[in-house]
């Protein structure tokens, strides 16, 4: 099943890498893998959506964990969380064809950011499904290019972390306390 | 005195900071891209070893963390330098052996360009080091040379590479030693374990008939030996070593059984499988000391100590898991276990061992055949009153040293157990003369790995040290040969060797030799070598088809060995 994994990690170079090599030497497919600043400018945070079972999931958090520059890792599947992928779809869209479009990307809430005689481009933002759903109905009318930047997710609620409230001060690591660990 | 900071050559900040590290030797081989720090090595009072190729400048510092505990470093210069580095380095991740490896690198504007002697070694050894940096800046020299230190030997020890631009080993800035400390947000090798682990813990040791420790190479590293043999006396637990955990618990102490898996001792396998309950103590279930994972212990409720989560269900899966420092834990354990009479357990495990005496090759009588395993037998003779360190390679004659050297003492045997590492033997016991002068070294390794390295003589006569060499020689890469003989219908493709003559080799470099062909020769041989000051070299020539015994073949059950047959006359003429 999929697992979404949220790593922090220490903003420097060689980190993704490091990160990847992980995943790539146990012959783990990644399906997705964010990266992105966040509140702290030497900190930044990932989100891996992976195909794994509950053991090697495990498997790989604690593996994860090992890395040097690795400051936190959390399993949010099955957690309460919001997550979301982004995607920009240019679909051809001439004459009658275009209000069409245009009726199917407001159905799905989606923003049209360029027009061009013969296409539109749609930024749409949602869970997967709701992309893969627009994806689908776009389809007859020509996709032309989609790009799509992969899950991002959050937990859902005031604190950081349940799983990692219980271990204490999941917020004290992102400011450079130390912390235990329990698998 | 104490705040002043002088303006130093990232070269030189290398050696202040090694030396502040502790380091006295360090092994190395230079090259264009880390000349400057070798023209640094006027100013610092480290000594430098001169090796014949950087794989051996890695066994040599492996070798030298290996036998005092401490870190060993190695040194070379960028590209080849580098790459020839890589074995060495992965030998000591898979044994969480304490090396950090210091390569120069072309200049910070050239990275990337394809320079003369560039390679990417941080890309390269990122799966096989524990850590490693790249470093552009002086400045960024002595945060990575402490940092370094401290990742390699804290937690669960491991290589570490420092690889420094030409122009960050040229360029200076103030030397800052304690502002250079580490300071590391995402590194927390100090785990303990919750409360309540330790009452599951407790509580299936109080109910287990039939227990046995697993003893592995993390009592070493956490510095456990007093604390494990207290508990293993005080539960009465007889153990179970792995091949790195050799010397954990004197050979002879009574509930000492010795080393399990694949050539471990049939009733050592047999206890496991027979056992209600594993104690793991810094051991990782290899699949080596597990064999088939299906049929492993399945009667057995398994504690798994050990400092690195990720070992933690990895092979086996635990009932209690004990995540942190052994000898810490085994602290808390102490105290609460209970003392527990098991006689009918110890005496069953000795019936157990009953049948091994009739196919044990000593007891056998003299055929004129030399054995490796009386080579080996004798060599323990003749050693064991002195403080002794063996070094073996790998392949059969690495077994044969785990089946009848006894080890009393721990860091008594240094051996490439995860990795491997035919070539491994010759250079790791310099580097373990180099770190223990007063002990005596013998290199037992056979004649296909000492070729691999034996450039290295070299280095032992540059270096005056004396280091004995007993070769076992039969002439082929036995253990290679054992499977052709087991598994591939007799087919030795490639197994046979062409030798060299070692004693005139051997001689070449100005070392004494001596060859052995027979039994009543060992023990003057091993004599000779004990009162001559240099080094000597003993080519052993060895019964050529030998095989060890017992043998689990690999995937298969732990108790599913292949047995020495008996008589064992016959079958040494048969073949």
């Amino acid at each position: 099943m999929l697992h979404t994994l949220v790593v922090y990690v220490e903003n420097k170079p060689g980190v993704l890498s490091r990160v990847a090599s992980l995943f790539r030497r146990r012959a783990f497919n990644i399906d997705s893998l964010t990266v992105g600043r966040t509140e702290k400018p030497d900190l930044s945070r990932m989100t891996i959506v992976v195909d794994a079972d509950e053991d090697q999931a495990r498997r790989i958090v604690a593996n994860i964990y090992k890395l040097v520059n690795v400051l936190l890792v959390d399993d949010i599947t099955g957690e309460p969380a919001i997550v979301r992928d982004l995607a920009l779809i240019k679909v051809g869209a001439k004459h009658e064809a275009r209000s069409h479009v245009l009726e199917l990307a407001s159905v799905f809430r989606a923003r049209v950011v360029d027009v061009a005689p013969e296409s539109l481009t749609i930024e749409i933002t949602g869970a997967e499904d709701k992309i893969d759903g627009l994806l689908e109905v776009l389809r007859p009318y020509g996709l032309l290019e989609v790009v799509r930047t992969g899950q991002v997710a959050m937990r859902r609620g005031a604190k950081l972390s349940t799983t990692l409230a219980k271990v204490n001060g999941a917020a004290a690591i992102i400011d450079g306390e130390n912390v235990s660990y329990s698998v | 005195m104490e705040n002043y900071k002088p303006t130093l050559s990232g070269a030189r900040i290398l050696w202040e900071c090694l030396e502040r590290e502790g380091v006295t030797h360090v092994f190395g081989y230079p090259g264009g891209a880390i000349l400057p720090a070798y023209d640094a090595l006027k100013h610092s009072s480290i000594h430098h070893i001169l090796v014949r190729h950087e794989q051996g400048a890695t066994h040599m510092a492996d070798g030298y963390a290996r036998a005092t505990g401490g870190v060993g470093v190695a040194i070379a210069t960028s590209g080849p330098g580098a790459t020839n580095m890589v074995t060495g380095i992965a030998t000591a991740m898979l044994d969480s052996s304490p090396i950090v490896c210091i390569t120069g690198q072309v200049g910070s504007k050239l990275l990337g360009s394809d320079a003369f002697q560039e390679t990417d070694i941080t890309g390269v050894t990122l799966p096989i080091t524990k850590h490693n940096y790249l470093v552009t800046h002086a400045s960024e020299v002595a945060p990575a040379v402490r940092e370094a230190f401290y990742v390699a030997r804290s937690g669960r020890p491991g290589p570490v590479l420092i690889d420094i631009t030409k122009d960050a080993q040229q360029s200076t800035c103030e030397f800052d030693w304690e502002a250079a400390a580490p300071r590391m947000r995402g590194y927390r090798p100090d785990l303990s374990p919750a409360p309540e682990e330790y009452e599951r813990a407790l509580e299936l040791i109080h109910t287990a008939k039939q227990p046995v420790i697993l003893a592995g190479h993390g009592i070493f590293v956490s510095g456990a030996l007093a604390e494990v043999q207290a508990f293993a006396e005080k539960a009465s637990i007889p153990v179970a070593l792995t091949l790195l955990g050799l010397g954990a618990l004197p050979a002879s102490h009574f509930l000492n059984m010795g080393m399990m898996g694949m050539h471990g001792e049939a009733w050592v396998n047999n206890a496991i499988q027979d056992a209600d309950l594993l104690l793991a103590f810094g051991m990782r279930f290899d699949d080596r000391v597990t064999g088939s994972l299906k049929t492993y212990a399945t009667k057995a409720k398994k504690i798994h100590v050990d400092i690195d989560p990720a070992e933690i269900n990895k092979n086996v899966k635990v009932d209690v898991p004990l995540m942190g420092d052994l000898r810490k834990i085994l602290q808390v354990l102490l105290p609460r276990v209970e003392s527990t009479d098991r006689r009918e357990w110890l005496d069953h495990l000795r019936r157990l061992k009953g049948d091994t005496a009739v196919r044990d090759i000593q007891n056998l009588p003299d055929n004129g055949h030399l054995y490796a395993a009386h080579v080996v037998n004798d060599l323990w003779h003749e050693t064991r009153d002195r403080e002794t360190v063996i070094v073996t390679d790998v392949g059969q004659h690495q077994m044969w040293e785990a089946q009848y050297y006894k080890h009393e003492h721990p860091r008594s045997l240094i051996t490439s157990g995860g990795l491997g590492t035919m070539g491994f033997a010759l250079p790791a016991g310099i580097g373990a003369k180099v770190a223990r002068p007063k002990a005596d070294v013998w290199v037992v390794v056979g004649d296909g790995g000492f070729q691999m390295t034996m450039s290295e003589l070299a280095t032992i006569v540059q270096e005056n040290l004396k280091v004995n060499i007993a070769i076992i020689n039969n002439g082929y890469l036995g253990m290679v040969r054992q499977w052709q003989e087991f598994f591939y219908e007799r087919n030795y493709e490639a197994t046979p060797l062409l030798n060299p003559n070692f004693s005139m080799l051997a001689q070449a470099y100005g070392i004494r030799t001596a060859a052995v062909k027979q039994r009543s020769e060992v023990i003057p041989a091993v004599r000779a070598a004990g009162e001559h000051d240099g080094a000597m070299l003993i080519d052993f020539q060895v019964e050529q088809e030998d095989s060890v015994f017992p043998m689990v073949p690999a995937g298969a059950a732990l108790h599913e060995m292949i047995r020495r047959p008996s008589p064992l006359v016959e079958t040494a003429e048969d073949e």
